[in-house]
């Protein structure tokens, strides 16, 4: 399973592994909401929450397809399928190591951005924490909809209308734990739900992701 | 006897021939009776005017915007379980049913609230969760024509509306969560229809007797189609191998 989990991050590092793609497009998104809303300090630092929240939900989105797509060519899907370690396991892999190129990486860069948003100082610290408790539920649900959507050639645009839905929960407890700490309120309720949605995924929807993917390689 | 029985296509095609003619008719009556009463022969609420009558389409459309999936859930789980094309089939004929009915909820909604709130949509919970729910409706059946091979299409999109239905109640109660306080819904359906007055309540009963028995008569016609439009393609499979 390490074994895997090293691959999988020395595949996504690597050029072509789309890692830095998610980090710029973060930043992108992070610069153009500023130029479209206008430059008032106050106006931003009212959406920052939100905006950095969804920035990071899309650039999660942009290399879902890329979890098992490129395993799915070459064939080494239906090595690690038939691999004595459960399907379920290489699924939970799959996810963390999406998570840790991906959402990681976001956690991590997202005190810069949200200077650029000028987010009131109180929120910075609930705005990492709420990106490292949230993250990995956006990569295991994202990991079940790539697991759904693998064998599909144009899958990307399905990909992305089957998971967002799936991201509200996440996005809304995760943005209101910004909000409440940025006005200084208490956040604990929905940083609790938070980690509870990021929980029960983690925990569930493995189960779901390998059932599809079994399929698929039917 | 058991309902199994009916998983068989070739019975299920026998049953709904004969139910058919007389479901048919009965939904128009009764659908046409709840409506037109509704419509023309209730009194104007004394606060709300006319716009009150909006109601005889809007909690029928609303309920089985809900129910519907609610279907496709039982549907999908039977699939899963004991491998009935049927219900495989109900379950996707049931979808643009699902979906069009809280479409109309949404509308009509967005239609009473613009006098009465002053508002066309406000981010209320249960408006939002409604929008959300229309937006699984979409993916459910985008998958479903995306994938060629049917028995996959089946296998999947039954496992997306287990998953979905979680994340579909979970948002309900997220959502629920996000807008505390902020604008407290004006009592919607069910704070009504507790106290509907009589006159409201006849016709809204009929009509919701009358939507209901619309749907179970969409999902059968659109299941024997789907039957049909099975067979033609296994006869025309068959062509091709001869």
């Amino acid at each position: 399973m390490i074994a895997l989990l090293v691959r999988d991050l020395r595949l996504g590092m690597r050029a072509g592994g789309g890692f830095g793609l998610g980090l710029a497009f973060f930043l992108i998104v992070a610069v153009l909401v500023p130029l479209g809303v206008g430059p008032e300090g106050q106006t931003l630092a009212k959406i920052a929450p939100g905006i950095l929240w969804v920035a990071a939900l899309l650039a999660c989105l942009l290399s879902l397809d890329r979890i098992f797509a490129l395993d799915f060519e070459d064939g080494s899907l239906d090595l690690l399928a038939t691999a004595p370690m459960p399907l379920e396991g290489v699924v939970t892999m799959k996810a963390l190591a999406h998570w840790i190129t991906t959402g990681l990486a976001l956690t991590l860069a997202s005190p810069v951005l949200a200077l650029l948003m000028n987010l009131p100082g109180a929120g910075y610290g609930w705005l990492v924490a709420s990106l490292a408790v949230g993250t990995p539920a956006l990569s295991v649900i994202g990991t079940f909809g790539a697991a759904l959507t693998v064998g599909l050639k144009r899958g990307g645009l399905l990909l992305s209308l089957l998971v967002l839905p799936l991201y509200v929960p996440t996005l809304i407890f995760g943005a209101e734990v910004v909000r409440r700490g940025a006005e200084g309120q208490a956040v604990l309720t929905p940083l609790l739900l938070l980690g509870g949605i990021t929980a029960g995924a983690a925990a569930l929807l493995p189960f779901a992701s390998a059932a599809a993917l079994r399929i698929n390689l039917r | 006897m058991s309902i199994w029985k009916y998983a068989n296509p070739k019975l299920f095609m026998q049953t709904t021939d004969r139910v058919l003619p007389f479901l048919i008719p009965l939904t128009v009556v009764l659908m046409v009776v709840g409506l037109v009463w509704g419509f023309f022969f209730t009194p104007d609420d004394y606060r709300q005017g006319a716009t009150v009558k909006i109601i005889f389409l809007h909690v029928p459309s609303a309920m089985l915007g809900i129910n519907a999936w609610l279907m496709m859930l039982v549907a999908s789980l039977i699939w899963l379980i004991r491998r009935h094309h049927v219900s495989a089939l109900a379950a996707r004929a049931a979808a643009p049913i699902g979906a069009t009915m809280t479409m109309i909820a949404l509308v009509t909604g967005a239609i009473w609230g613009e006098p009465m709130w002053g508002t066309w949509w406000a981010w209320d919970p249960r408006l939002t969760s409604f929008l959300i729910l229309f937006l699984f409706y979409l993916g459910y059946m985008a998958l479903w024509a995306a994938i060629e091979d049917p028995d996959t299409a089946a296998d999947l999109t039954s496992v997306l509306c287990l998953v979905g239905s979680v994340f579909a109640i979970l948002s309900r109660y997220a959502v629920n969560f996000w807008n505390q306080g902020l604008h407290q819904g004006p009592s919607l359906t069910i704070a009504q229809q507790q106290h509907v007055a009589d006159a409201y309540w006849y016709p809204l009963m009929i009509s919701i007797a009358g939507f209901i028995l619309f749907f179970v008569m969409m999902v059968l016609l659109r299941t024997r189609t789907e039957i049909r439009s099975r067979r033609l393609q296994a006869l025309l499979a068959r062509e091709r191998m001869a």
